[in-house]
């Protein structure tokens, strides 16, 4: 018997996790409420079974994700029984960062990266999951599985441990903590095909169906509440639209499309010629944005 | 694209289907900077349609900025992440890039090719099914194809594809191509190398990648995507092998349920198999195999699962759960070969945590043998070992570890060795075999043991090793010694040449290896003799420091006295009792010790014997006072 190639990322994947578990002080899984962290929390569920996965999950919340995402995420926590974090910059709550009047790089950096660094030292986590994989860019093919990140947070490239075979030195010095990313080899590809086989909840918005948006810089965006400035003369259309990577909703574009059910999400991905990023406003900044972020301490 | 389905578009359900039972092959490229490999990476995520358009178009605009292939596509540009190393033009670590096809999905450990970074390679390769190897057809086989070789053939690859690119910049030339394919199996075998697979190709035109090159109708072999889907993944080969599973984590969610969770790495494991956890060795038989998916009737090589047991025993993390007919060894010393990765050398001596599986146990290296050199595979001595050096060494453990040969099982066979202070990773390391089974709990154990053989004879076991060149006169003395013992009613029995070469050794011959092995089973039937309460007298030039260790590390401290019979060369070359010199002067017995092979002179023996000065019976009266005041003869 042969395994087939998602029995053994699942397998890889549960391996890192549960080597995390038994060797951290105090691990969280870091979510995000999309595919990837709905794949990851799935994972989770198996690794632990017939226990629940023995740490919290943390949410970064810039408050400005979609209505919808909220409402998945708490029904996910719900019915899975599992203990949640919301955490959100309070100095971003007091200046009122917002996407729209301090930019997209601004918001970015204070309410997710910023957040993310004052939540993990709030709790004291040691060890943080995240859905990160490989392929999605290509600083991010050269990370290893366990990246491990300063007391400042930073993460240096040219100082990675060596990763061999499915051992992993976990352990860390004082005020150091590690990023795990348990799917770092999975694709795409492989994401929505696990989705599809395991029957995984994901939040409705990565399904087509007719919303409000309005096109800026050659993105649709969902007017997903009324806390988005309309330009002048912008009106608001319904277009049958879907998500294929969500984040805040007004860094966000949407792509027009049919495809109401998982196969035809998965035929549009394999079809599709732009890569699943190019609806992040944040990748466009500058080359090599992503790993300057990432050495300052995102995710 | 050949290899991207018409099913996508017509038959999405259909293709899903086919693809659920896609498998998973890792694989590692390696080459030099020049020898195209990142062009060959490109091409292959380009031929299976792994490129989306905003990819390709930003390394169109990549390809004017930085590219080295004037206006074409520099397929390289893909691969390179980091801003750093974009800019100096080269890869310096280990980035993992995946495709797939109908058949399989791939993941590509791509590393660098430049000596200094043996280490990114080392760790690409432990992952590793296969290797690509590529050679440049204009420069044919070089120093760095070698060394790359045996660096993954080291890690345990046993497939290799020797990808001959660049054939459109030698006019697809069949000669020489067949040249560079016999120098690379005459170096192949030289390793041991039994699957080798040869591509002629270009990465950057595409011949031979995916479908056969028109521009070489001579080449009737696969092409790489077709070796790549066909080669055979380790762990199907591991499904066969002696079931193996390290306890990563126990999972109590509640008193009633106790589960063992692991990643099978090795074997099958079925529901009411018998099993045995080490290092404890208690048994006991699988009652379930847990998963969140429900329970399973048996599970293979490469699955994590949770294991329920019939009984009790108590295992925790970092044990190992075997087949109950097929169990693991367990020791705390070995010979390893170990791979430094920091720039802080490695010291015998220095305390180092050593983590294998889910087991994390204090280690010291006590002894670098022998150095090996990744250019030309000479052994040399060695103090230390700086970055990126290859040694092998013995090693002792605080605590012992059940564990297989690492050419057995890369999982239960393969380690890492931490810094106790900064944290970081220093070394890889790969198991050999035990030097002392001190725990060997598979052992039957003997009512009558050692300390019953040395009381009923009245004598204190040991070993008298007597070494030193050829003509020294080990032998003279030792039958002097033991013509002694006799008298005295003393237990004895002398191994050397004549009684070991012409039996048990009389397979071996003069080379360095066979010297080594030699000697390796005359410590092991000396052992065995000292164990039946024998005074084990051994004359052999035994000419090599690491392997006199070896010897005396197979019995205790006390029961090893090393003498060294000190005739100089001129000396004993004048004796030359039996013309060996003089054959050897003469070129006509290679490897001999003292004229074309070296003795290497023990530092510490616990007697030495200078017989310029000593007569036979004069050297074996020192023996004898050294053993009647050191308590043997009491």
């Amino acid at each position: 018997m042969s395994l087939t190639h998602l029995q053994r990322l699942e397998a890889e994947s549960i391996h890192i996790m549960r080597e995390v578990v038994a060797e951290a002080d105090k691990p969280v899984m870091l979510y995000s409420i999309g595919k990837d962290s709905a794949v990851m929390l799935h994972l989770a569920m198996k690794a632990f079974y017939p226990a629940k996965p023995p740490f919290p999950l943390l949410h970064v919340d810039t408050r400005w994700k979609f209505r919808e995402m909220y409402a998945f995420r708490d029904r996910m926590v719900r019915e899975l029984g599992l203990e949640l974090l919301v955490y959100t910059n309070p100095e971003g709550i007091k200046k009122g960062i917002n996407p729209f009047t301090h930019g997209s790089a601004i918001h970015t950096d204070i309410m997710k990266t910023e957040a993310l660094k004052q939540a993990l030292d709030l709790y004291g986590f040691d060890a943080a999951f995240g859905g990160a994989r490989r392929d999605e860019e290509k600083s991010r093919a050269k990370e290893r599985i366990f990246s491990f990140r300063t007391a400042q947070h930073r993460w240096d490239p040219k100082n990675q441990r060596p990763e061999l075979w499915r051992i992993y030195n976990v352990r860390k010095n004082v005020g150091e903590s590690i990023r795990v990313f348990p799917i770092s080899n999975w694709t795409e590809l492989d994401v929505w095909q696990y989705i599809y086989l395991q029957k995984i909840p994901i939040v409705p918005l990565y399904y087509a169906a007719e919303r409000p948006v309005v096109a800026r810089d050659g993105c649709l965006i969902m007017v997903d509440d009324e806390r988005l400035p309309l330009l002048p003369g912008e009106v608001p259309m319904m277009k049958k639209v879907r998500f294929r990577t969500l984040g805040c909703y007004p860094l966000t574009g949407a792509i027009e499309s049919q495809a109401d059910t998982l196969p035809e999400i998965i035929q549009e991905m394999l079809l599709t010629t732009t890569s699943e990023r190019q609806g992040r406003v944040i990748d466009h900044d500058s080359a090599g944005s992503m790993e300057k972020k990432k050495q300052e301490g995102y995710f | 694209m050949s290899h991207v389905s018409d099913l996508i578009a017509t038959d999405i359900g259909q293709y899903l289907q086919s693809h659920e039972h896609k498998s998973l092959l890792r694989f590692i490229t390696c080459g030099s900077v020049d020898d195209g490999k990142s062009t060959l990476i490109g091409r292959l995520l380009y031929e299976s349609k792994m490129l989306l358009e905003d990819q390709l178009a930003a390394v169109v605009a990549d390809s004017r900025k930085f590219g080295t292939q004037g206006d074409q596509i520099d397929f390289a540009l893909l691969v390179d992440g980091l801003t750093a190393e974009r800019e100096q033009g080269i890869t310096i670590d280990v980035a993992y890039r995946f495709f797939s096809t109908d058949r399989r999905k791939f993941i590509v450990a791509d590393t660098p090719g430049h000596e200094q970074y043996t280490r990114n390679m080392v760790t690409g390769a432990s992952t590793a099914d296969a290797a690509i190897l590529m050679v440049d057809a204009r420069k044919g086989v070089l120093t760095q194809t070698r060394r790359h070789s045996y660096l993954v053939w080291l890690l345990g690859i046993r497939h290799f594809a020797v990808s001959i690119n660049k054939m459109d910049l030698v006019n697809y030339s069949e000669s020489t191509y067949r040249r560079i394919v016999d120098d690379y199996q005459n170096f192949a075998r030289q390793l041991g190398i039994e699957d080798v697979t040869f591509i002629p190709m270009s990465a950057f035109k595409g011949d031979n990648i995916v479908s056969p090159s028109p521009n070489m109708p001579w080449f009737h072999g696969t092409t790489l995507m077709g070796y790549l889907e066909t080669v055979e993944i380790d762990e199907d080969r591991l499904q066969k092998a002696a079931f193996r599973m390290q306890v990563q984590w126990v999972n109590r969610p509640n008193l009633d349920f106790r589960g063992y969770c692991g990643t099978i790495a090795a074997g099958q494991i079925a529901v009411g198999q018998k099993i045995r956890s080490f290092p404890s060795g208690k048994q006991s038989l699988v009652q379930r195999i847990v998963t969140f998916d429900g329970d399973l009737q048996q599970a293979v090589a490469g699955q994590s699962i949770t294991l329920t047991l019939a009984d009790e025993i108590d295992s925790s993390r970092g044990d190992l759960i075997t087949d109950s007919q097929n169990p693991a060894e367990v020791a705390d010393q070995f010979e390893c070969t170990i791979i430094w990765m920091s720039d802080e050398p490695l010291l015998p001596g220095r305390p180092l945590l050593l983590k294998t599986g889910a087991q994390t146990v204090t280690a010291t290296v006590t002894q670098i043998k022998y150095q090996v050199n990744v250019n030309t595979l000479e052994h040399t001595a060695a103090r230390q070992l700086e970055l990126n050096a290859i040694g092998v060494c013995n090693l002792n453990l605080d605590r012992p570890v059940a564990f297989d040969a690492y050419t057995e099982n890369r999982d239960t066979g393969g380690f890492i060795l931490i810094d106790r202070l900064t944290n970081n990773t220093m070394a890889a390391g790969l198991l050999h075999f035990a030097l002392r089974r001190s725990h060997n709990i598979n052992r039957q154990h003997l009512d009558v043991d050692k300390a019953a053989h040395s009381r009923l004879m009245g004598q204190k076991p040991c070993v008298l090793w007597f070494t030193g060149l050829s003509g020294a006169g080990k032998s003279c003395i030792a039958n002097e010694v033991e013509k002694q013992l006799l008298l005295m009613g003393r237990h004895s029995y002398t191994l050397d040449g004549d009684n070991v070469r012409h039996g048990l050794n009389k397979d071996l011959g003069f080379t360095e290896v066979d010297r080594v092995e030699n000697i390796r089973r005359v410590g092991e039937v000396a052992k065995l003799m000292v164990d039946a309460g024998l005074i084990v007298l051994t004359a052999f030039i035994s000419p090599y420091r690491s392997e006199r260790a070896l010897a005396r590390s197979l019995v205790t401290a006390t029961e090893f006295v090393e003498i060294f019979v000190d005739t100089p060369l001129t000396v004993a070359e004048a004796r030359d009792v039996k013309g060996l010199y003089k054959k050897a002067r003469q070129g006509t017995l290679k490897n001999f010790t003292g004229i074309d092979a070296p003795y290497e002179r023990p530092e510490n023996p616990e007697i030495t014997l200078s017989t310029v000065n000593l007569s036979e019976q004069q050297a074996a009266t020192k023996v004898l006072d050294y053993l009647k005041t050191h308590g043997y003869l009491a």
